[in-house]
C-alpha cells in the first residue's frame, strides 16, 4: 500500500462545518492527512464514484479510512457505506460512523452493512488515535477482514459499554445524557490551568 | 508569573464551568491547541456562531406561521444541537433536547418558548466567551 510509514490519509465526511474543522485538527494531530467534504456526493466525487465526468480525477492521494457522520441531508453516511461496499475498487477501505445518537438498531445495520466501528459524537482524540492504531495494525490483515464481511452473518457488535476489552476498538459512551453528568466535573475542572496561550514578543 | 489579565481570564473560565455554561468537550477543544494552534477554540466557537446564525434564523421563520412541520423543526434543532454539543456549549444544548421534547409532542408553544430560552444560552454564551477570550489574549501579551 502506498502511504509514508505511519501516515493515514483520511476522508472526513460531514456536513457540519463546526465538526469538520475539530475532526480534521482531531485527525492532523494524530498525524494523519486529511482531506474533509460536506457531502457523501462529495465524498463519492473525490473517490471517483459519482457516475459523472470529473474533470479532475483523484487526485493520487490514497484513502485509507473513511470517517462520515451518519446524518446528512441528501446521502446519508449509511447510503455512503453501502456504495463504498458495493464497489470493488474501493469495498477495502475501512468506513467508520459517527453520529450523536446512540440508536442500536442503527449502529447494527451499519456495522452489518461493513462499518469498521461506530463512533458516538462529539468524538475525542482517543477515539482517533485509537482508530489510527487499529486500521495501521489492521492494513496487513485485508483477507481476514474480508472473510468476516463475506461471512455475512451479523457482525458483533463492537460497541461496548464500559473500556474494559481492548481486543477490538470500541466507542466508549461518553456522557451524552447531561443529566447525568455529575457537577462535581464543574469543581474538577476549576483546577485546571489557564490553556496554552501564545507567547508574544 | 501570573499578571492580573491571566488570573482574571482563569477566572471567567470557571465560571463558565460552575456555572454550567459550557462541559467536558470544551477541554476536549482546549487540548487540541498547542504552539503552532494556540487559538483554536475560539476559531471554532466563532466558526460555530457565523455557521449556526442562518439555522437560528431558520428556526425562527419556521415557528412563526403554521402549519408547522415539526418533523423539519426537529430537524434543523438536532443540527444546531450537534454543534452546540461539538463546542461544549451545556446550557444551550439542554434547551435544544428540550425543544426537541416539544417538537414530539406537537406542543408548538412549548417549542416557542422553549426557543427563546434556546437564544437566550446562545447569545449569553457568546457574550461570556467572547469576553473571556479578549482577557486571555490580552493576558498572553505579558508573558
Amino acid at each position: 500500500m502506498e502511504k509514508m510509514a505511519n501516515e493515514l490519509h483520511v476522508l472526513a465526511v460531514d456536513d457540519s462545518h463546526v465538526d469538520r474543522k475539530v475532526i480534521e485538527r482531531l485527525l492532523k494531530i494524530s498525524s494523519c492527512k486529511v482531506t474533509a467534504v460536506e457531502s457523501g456526493r462529495r465524498a463519492l466525487q473525490y473517490l471517483g464514484l459519482d457516475g459523472e465526468k470529473t474533470s479532475v480525477g483523484i487526485d493520487g492521494l490514497k484513502v485509507n479510512l473513511i470517517l462520515t457522520d451518519y446524518s446528512m441531508p441528501g446521502m446519508t453516511g449509511y447510503e455512503l457505506l453501502k456504495k463504498i461496499k458495493e464497489s470493488s475498487a474501493l469495498s477495502k477501505i475501512p468506513v467508520v460512523i459517527m453520529s450523536s445518537e446512540k440508536i442500536l438498531p442503527r449502529i447494527d445495520r451499519c456495522l452489518e452493512e461493513g462499518a469498521e466501528e461506530f463512533l458516538l459524537k462529539p468524538v475525542k482524540l482517543s477515539d482517533v488515535k485509537r482508530l489510527r492504531d487499529f486500521i495501521l495494525r489492521g492494513e496487513g490483515d485485508n483477507e481476514e477482514t474480508e472473510k468476516k464481511i463475506k461471512e455475512g452473518s451479523s457482525r458483533k457488535r463492537k460497541f461496548h459499554e464500559d473500556s474494559s476489552t481492548q481486543s477490538m476498538p470500541s466507542s466508549l459512551v461518553t456522557g451524552h445524557d447531561i443529566q447525568s453528568k455529575p457537577e462535581s466535573s464543574a469543581a474538577s475542572v476549576s483546577q485546571q490551568p489557564l490553556p496554552k496561550q501564545p507567547k508574544i514578543g | 508569573m501570573e499578571n492580573q489579565k491571566q488570573r482574571q481570564a482563569a477566572y471567567l473560565r470557571r465560571s463558565l464551568f460552575d456555572q454550567g455554561y459550557i462541559d467536558d468537550q470544551f477541554i476536549h477543544l482546549e487540548e487540541l491547541q498547542d504552539d503552532a494552534n494556540p487559538n483554536f477554540v475560539e476559531e471554532v466557537v466563532n466558526l460555530f456562531y457565523t455557521d449556526s446564525a442562518r439555522l437560528i434564523r431558520n428556526i425562527e421563520l419556521a415557528l412563526e406561521n403554521g402549519p408547522y412541520d415539526f418533523t423539519r423543526l426537529d430537524n434543523m434543532m438536532y443540527q444546531f444541537k450537534g454543534s452546540s454539543s461539538s463546542i461544549g456549549a451545556r446550557r444551550v444544548k439542554r434547551q435544544c433536547c428540550q425543544f426537541q421534547e416539544y417538537c414530539n409532542a406537537k406542543n408548538i408553544e412549548g417549542c416557542k418558548n422553549t426557543f427563546q430560552g434556546v437564544k437566550q444560552e446562545y447569545n449569553t454564551l457568546k457574550t461570556k466567551l467572547e469576553a473571556y477570550f479578549q482577557m486571555a489574549r490580552e493576558g498572553s501579551h505579558y508573558v
